[in-house]
C-alpha cells in the first residue's frame, strides 16, 4: 500500500551540488544529489537535488520530503525547494 | 530538484498578468550523466539562465511560484540556479 511512498523517502546521499547563481532565498543553503533507495537499501527511481535542513553529509542515508513542505525548515523564508532532506537515518529495520 | 539543460526560450504576448516580465525557457531534464531524460519542460527563469547552461529546476507549484516572486502564481516549474558543478561519489 504504502510502500511506494516509503521508497521515496529514504535515500542515501550520493553528491553535492555547486551553484553560485541562484534564487536569492537559496543563499546559504545546502544543495545535495540524493538517490531513492528501497527498505533493503537498493537504489529505486531516479536521482534528484535535495534542500538540506539537518546538516547532511555525502555517503549517509537520510529522509526526505517532496513538495511544498520542503520549505518549512526554513520559515519564515520561502525557499523555493521541491524536495528536502529533514533527518539523517540511524537504522532501521523490517518486520 | 532537477537538473537540467536550458535548450530554448519562448515567446508569448497573451498570457496570464502574473506571467507579466518573465522569461520562459524550455530546458530538458538530464540524468546524472548529463544524457537527456525524461520530457522537455517550460519553466520561468528565476535567475536570468541562458540557452545551453545547466540550470537547477524546481517542479512544484509554490516553489516555482516564489521563485517568480509572485503569490499564486499559475506556474509550476521555474529555474531557481545557474549550476557551477555537481559531485557525485560513487
Amino acid at each position: 500500500m504504502a510502500s511506494w511512498l516509503f521508497k521515496v523517502q529514504i535515500a542515501k546521499v550520493i553528491g553535492n551540488v555547486v551553484v553560485t547563481r541562484k534564487d536569492e532565498n537559496l543563499v546559504g543553503i545546502k544543495l545535495l544529489v540524493v538517490q531513492p533507495l528501497t527498505p533493503e537499501h537498493k537504489p529505486v527511481g531516479r536521482p534528484l537535488v535535495a534542500v538540506d535542513a539537518v546538516g547532511a553529509g555525502v555517503g549517509e542515508e537520510v529522509f526526505f520530503v517532496r513538495g511544498k513542505e520542503a520549505s518549512f525548515p526554513f520559515y519564515p523564508v520561502e525557499v523555493p525547494a521541491d524536495a528536502g532532506i529533514v533527518g539523517i537515518v540511524d537504522h532501521w529495520t523490517l518486520g | 530538484m532537477q537538473i537540467a539543460r536550458v535548450i530554448g526560450s519562448l515567446v508569448s504576448t497573451q498570457k496570464h498578468r502574473k506571467f507579466e516580465g518573465a522569461k520562459l525557457l524550455i530546458v530538458q531534464p538530464l540524468g546524472l550523466d548529463d544524457a537527456p531524460r525524461g520530457n522537455a519542460v517550460l519553466a520561468v527563469d528565476g535567475v536570468g539562465a541562458g540557452v545551453n547552461e545547466k540550470v537547477l529546476i524546481v517542479l512544484e507549484g509554490r516553489a516555482a511560484g516564489e521563485a517568480l516572486g509572485k503569490k499564486a502564481a499559475p506556474v509550476d516549474a521555474a529555474i531557481v540556479g545557474i549550476i557551477d558543478a555537481v559531485t557525485v561519489y560513487d
